[in-house]
């Protein structure tokens, strides 16, 4: 890249190529080397599966399902998440109480929660948002905690002698502003694991639409170009919600920051 | 009214295991109405420590300090506050630096407005109004901060060496604009440096600390008439009896 973010023609060129060569490869590989639908369906297969999903209008319903689960679980994660992290960077003792309760479950896998999740919540949408919180909800307490630590002592010093003195003002207006980057670039994490615990969550028939669910369903009826079909969708999906992320936090929220990168 | 008086303060810092380091050892000092104060030492003299004593950001081990018969333990904003480092908020733009305090005051959007504008236009930056700080330079920085602290209406003004960071030629007109600052709104103001030229244009009274743990040497009233000149005899001659003291605590 030439300069950050701007790309000239020629760059814009060499990845244009380099998609197409990819494709082609792709394409020639599944038609003369593999021929073999079911192992490795080609381009054009990919293509014709994705307009029938199109014409079969039900892409909108998987979306809109997969978006509820990944958003009932990014929501939990973030308003249960920010005030532990903020609670556990302010208070010492707060700290001290949960950082051992959260190191031991964290290291548990998002999907060992499954069965749980379908004991407490039963087949439903909130039960799938429950495996991307559990996946969601750390990096969102971590990275806000360590926010929290990293607020100069000048600045809250400043406001003490500008007249900010209770612990809720100063952690309204100057620690939690002040820690917003390291916040923002934690919930970009979780955002990226959570989407991940989705095919998972939604593979245990919490619902019969869902991205996730349409993977599994495709694969037991043989319709391999089908599967691929929805990887890809949850893979764009996936860079079009960090990119659509990255530019309200970058050019809304953190503008104050000179040469940002979350 | 903004006098302070420092009655017989100790601080102590604890170190490991125990372990304390006295940094202010029985220090007694009357700062009056109006005045212009610097404390000059070398460093490690506990002269930031005093300032922040009297700011209320740290607490006395003994002794007592008080702004005009008050009694100080926490911060408040009677006091201002300009620090060494830069410490203006990064993502808030100049003018609501500038109205954080009477904001915090709970003072009405409008009226911390006015009251930004105003000293906004005393430090010449109108047109910096909707700036972040990173888009400043240093000068422009410590600029916005003494508006900042300046207008929550202190009645003293504790500066820490805030001209520390910044090149010879926009230290000398800060200091310029600070008397003017200080001519035109008539405060107490208490002014840390490590500059003997500093402290001889600024001054109405040095007061020269001595090294670990921190008392007062000695405290000189500069009687040199304002608009001072900065290279005449009698301000030569100040320079070389702080230095001469300066040197001598170096070597003990």
């Amino acid at each position: 890249m030439s300069k950050h973010g701007t790309k000239g023609p020629r760059e814009r060129g060499i990845e244009l190529l380099s998609v197409t060569m990819a494709i082609v490869l792709w394409q020639l590989v599944a038609d003369l080397v593999v021929n073999n639908k079911f192992i490795l369906p080609s381009f054009t297969d990919v293509l014709f599966a994705f307009i029938r999903i199109i014409e079969g209008g039900i892409l909108f319903t998987d979306l809109a399902i997969s978006l509820l689960h990944f958003g009932i679980g990014i929501l939990s994660a973030l308003l249960i998440g920010i005030p532990i992290g903020v609670a556990m960077g302010w208070f010492k003792i707060v700290n001290r109480a949960l950082d051992p309760l959260i190191e031991i479950i964290r290291p548990i896998p998002p999907l060992a929660w499954i069965p749980f999740a379908i004991v407490w919540f039963g087949l439903t949408h909130t039960s799938a948002g429950f495996v991307v919180f559990v996946g969601a909800v750390f990096p969102v307490i971590i990275n806000t905690f360590d926010g929290f630590k990293s607020v100069p002592k000048v600045y809250v010093e400043a406001a003490k002698v500008l007249g900010c003195m209770s612990s809720g003002s100063l952690i309204r207006y100057v620690a939690l502003p002040s820690a917003l980057p390291s916040i923002a670039s934690g919930i970009r994490i979780s955002m990226g694991v959570g989407w991940m615990c989705l095919v998972a969550a939604e593979m245990f028939g919490v619902s019969t639409n869902g991205l996730g669910y349409k993977i599994w369903w495709h694969y037991y009826l043989h319709q391999m170009d089908f599967v691929l079909v929805y990887m890809l969708i949850l893979g764009f999906l996936g860079l079009f919600i960090d990119r659509l992320f990255r530019w309200y936090v970058d050019g809304q929220l953190l503008k104050w920051r000179a040469g940002v990168v979350v | 009214m903004g006098e302070v008086k420092v009655s017989g303060i100790s601080v102590a810092f604890e170190k490991e295991e125990g372990e304390s380091t006295l940094a202010l050892d029985n220090v007694d000092l009357e700062i009056k109405d109006k005045e212009f104060v610097c404390f000059i030492g070398p460093s490690g003299c506990g002269k930031t420590t005093l300032l922040r004593t009297i700011a209320g950001l740290e607490m006395p081990d003994k002794g007592q300090i008080t702004l005009d018969g008050g009694d100080i333990t926490i911060p408040d904003s009677t006091r201002g506050m300009v620090f060494q480092e830069y410490s203006l908020f990064p993502w808030r733009t100049v003018i609501q630096n500038i109205t954080f305090g009477p904001q915090m005051k709970g003072i009405s959007k409008n009226k911390t407005l006015e009251v930004a504008e105003k000293y906004l236009k005393l430090v010449g930056l109108e047109q910096f109004r909707n700036s972040y700080p990173y888009e400043l330079s240093g000068g422009m920085r410590q600029r916005v901060a003494i508006a900042r602290a300046l207008a929550n209406e202190p009645k003293v003004l504790l500066m820490d060496e805030p001209f520390g960071a910044l090149d010879a030629q926009t230290r000398n007109t800060l200091q310029k604009e600070l008397l003017q600052v200080w001519a035109k709104y008539q405060i107490t103001i208490v002014f840390v440096t490590h500059s003997v030229d500093e402290a001889v244009f600024l001054a109405d009274k040095i007061v020269v600390m001595s090294a670990r743990p921190g008392r007062i040497k000695k405290v000189i009233n500069v009687d040199l008439p304002r608009p001072r000149e900065r290279t005449s005899s009698e301000a030569n001659e100040l320079r070389n009896q702080l230095l001469k003291m300066l040197a001598e605590e170096r070597r003990n």
